[in-house]
């Protein structure tokens, strides 16, 4: 059984089918990318299945448990963690403050041992821990964003166009990371617009196209697909 | 947590806080034994504990919780009305001794109380939108709470709130001891509040909703609770102000009054509880102290809004907040040897 299992969803902004009759899986221990151009969808089915959005039909099942409809601040307690769109951490807080509130659902006596472990997976992040968030930089914030993910200790993490906004060296930086926490056991959804890098992580591959899923395969199979060209180059 | 400086133990901390307010109570007392502290005094005293109130109440809403809502006025006024019919209908002014005492407390809880329903019943559909429509809501329900205040007895047939010719001869309960004791209890409840893991959760949504959100945080949930203590407090304020001028009428609770409440938060700093303390103090007590210059009022309250979103925009204090036992703790009192260290 996957870890991760949507079935069929179709998502409506107002009149306008955003997204139509997409099914796909994440197996556990698997890091699965969900690629395509601008407003191909990708961040529409990310909301959908964190709760932020709903759809008409179909299921989603985390663990053999439909979540569709469950409200978004629930989900984290039941190891499903997202790291939203756009480095959202809480600015005026500072570091460790942030990842405290990454463990919000978790007992207090659980709180020391993560922070050591995020801590060890970000080292400059310790080295900043009593920095306000806001003086960070962006990637430094993307990494925080990242930490504060991780201190749920979540099965599955969704992580939203990591590499946005950022430098080519740190976007290597950032998907090193990923590579790391899959590594140590973490399952990772991952929604990009930058198809190399995350084909390159990636065990499997979803292409969209305007709301329905092309194309998939493993990572390496998705890079030399003509689809793959044709889903972000057009014609 | 392993590197905080906490040396002053909590219960420590409280007995200091507790000691002053007991000096200040003394202090108030022995003025007024003495002589120095004149009536007009008292009146002023007390007018800058019902403004505190107000202000640190709303600035819960709108410096912790990161909304903007406009309507604290008609939060005070149900607080007002219902102290006031409260009161008349308990016939309190025939009371003395320890009934009046419980009466009077009875009266600023259930004043409290039922302001914090109307918060629910506003803040529910309100919170689910966001910025200016918030405040649209909330500034149509201050006037709405106004209007039907003025007619509803005249509408429905009761002798209830009077009308627009005021509900009169409330007993006036309002001394500056007991302003006092509210200000302390509506400053530490909020404090407590806030350093708790509940506020911790009403400043993550102000950060951001959708981080908050994704950490677990009941975003809706925490918005109407943050609310809802905000209207509490100002319906305990509303209540005070009516046990201090005996009468109230409906115009006093307008639109202007809610600006003047937003004034001293914004002034003072928006997320600072010191902020609106002494920004509360000061414009209640400078328009008393320049009386002479009534009229021109408005213009400088307009001029000193302008010239601090230039120069200062987050407000005296920014959202630094006074502690005692920290700078008792710089000062050097109550060090301790490391590993003895409370739990925040």
């Amino acid at each position: 059984m996957a870890m991760l299992e949507v079935k069929d969803i179709n998502v409506y902004y107002g009149a306008i089918h955003a997204i139509k009759g997409v099914s796909f899986e994440v197996n556990e221990g698997e890091i699965v990318t969900l690629i395509g151009a601008n407003g191909a969808g990708k961040s529409t089915i990310l909301k959908t299945v964190s709760g932020l959005l709903h759809s008409r039909t179909g299921s989603i099942a985390f663990q053999g448990e439909n979540i569709a409809g469950m409200a978004p601040h629930k989900l984290v307690g039941k190891g499903l963690a997202q790291v939203p769109e756009g480095r959202a951490v809480f600015l005026r807080m500072t570091v460790e403050e942030n990842l405290e509130m990454g463990a919000y659902t978790r007992p207090n006596s659980e709180l020391a041992p993560h922070l050591d472990r995020v801590f060890e997976q970000f080292p400059r992040l310790k080295e900043r821990r009593k920095q306000v968030a806001g003086t960070l930089s962006g990637g430094e914030q993307q990494m925080l964003a990242m930490g504060r993910a991780l201190m749920s200790s979540p099965k599955l993490m969704m992580l939203d166009e990591p590499s946005m906004g950022l430098a080519p060296i740190l976007v290597d930086q950032i998907f090193g990371i990923i590579q790391t926490l899959h590594q140590s056991g973490t399952t990772i959804l991952l929604v990009e617009q930058n198809a190399q890098m995350a084909l390159g992580v990636a065990d499997r591959g979803y292409v969209l196209e305007t709301g329905k899923l092309v194309s998939s395969g493993t990572g390496t199979e998705l890079l030399k697909d003509e689809s793959v060209k044709k889903a972000y180059l057009g014609g | 947590m392993n590197q905080r400086k906490a040396v002053l133990p909590m219960s420590a901390r409280y007995l200091i806080n507790a000691a002053l307010c007991l000096a200040l109570i003394l202090g108030l007392k022995g003025l007024s034994a003495s002589g120095l502290l004149s009536d007009y005094f008292t009146k002023i005293l007390i007018l800058v504990g019902i403004n505190i109130i107000l202000a640190v109440s709303l600035n819960v809403a709108t410096g912790y919780l990161g909304q903007l809502p406009l309507g604290h006025a008609g939060f005070m006024a149900v607080g007002a009305y219902t102290g006031g019919i409260f009161l008349k209908s308990v016939n309190a002014a025939a009371m003395s001794g320890a009934p009046l005492v419980l009466t009077i407390a009875a009266a600023i809880l259930l004043s409290g109380a039922v302001a914090a329903l109307f918060g629910v019943i506003i803040g529910v559909p309100a919170l689910r939108l966001k910025g200016d429509y918030l405040a649209i809501i909330t500034l149509g329900f201050g006037e709405i709470i106004r209007v039907v205040i003025t007619n509803i007895d005249s509408v429905l047939g009761f002798d209830f709130t009077y009308g627009a010719s005021g509900l009169k001869r409330i007993p006036k309960f309002t001394g500056a001891l007991n302003v006092f004791l509210c200000v302390v209890m509506t400053c530490l409840v909020i404090h407590m509040v806030m350093k708790s893991r509940h506020g911790r959760s009403i400043l993550s949504i102000r950060e951001n909703e959708i981080a908050a959100e994704s950490c677990g945080v009941n975003t809706t949930f925490y918005k109407v609770m943050a609310f809802t203590m905000s209207a509490f407090f100002a319906g305990v304020a509303g209540c005070l102000y009516a046990g201090n001028l005996g009468s109230l009428q409906p115009g006093g609770f307008g639109f202007m009054k809610s600006i003047e409440i937003l004034v001293m938060v914004v002034l003072g700093g928006m997320g600072s509880m010191l902020g609106s303390v002494v920004s509360a103090t000061v414009l209640t007590i400078l328009p008393e102290a320049l009386r002479s210059f009534d009229r021109y009022r408005m213009v400088v309250y307009s001029a000193a809004l302008i010239l601090m979103m230039i120069f200062k925009p987050s407000g005296l204090f920014g959202d630094y907040d006074f502690s005692l036992s920290r700078i008792l703790e710089k000062l050097g009192v109550g060090k301790k040897p490391a590993g003895k260290e409370d739990a925040r």
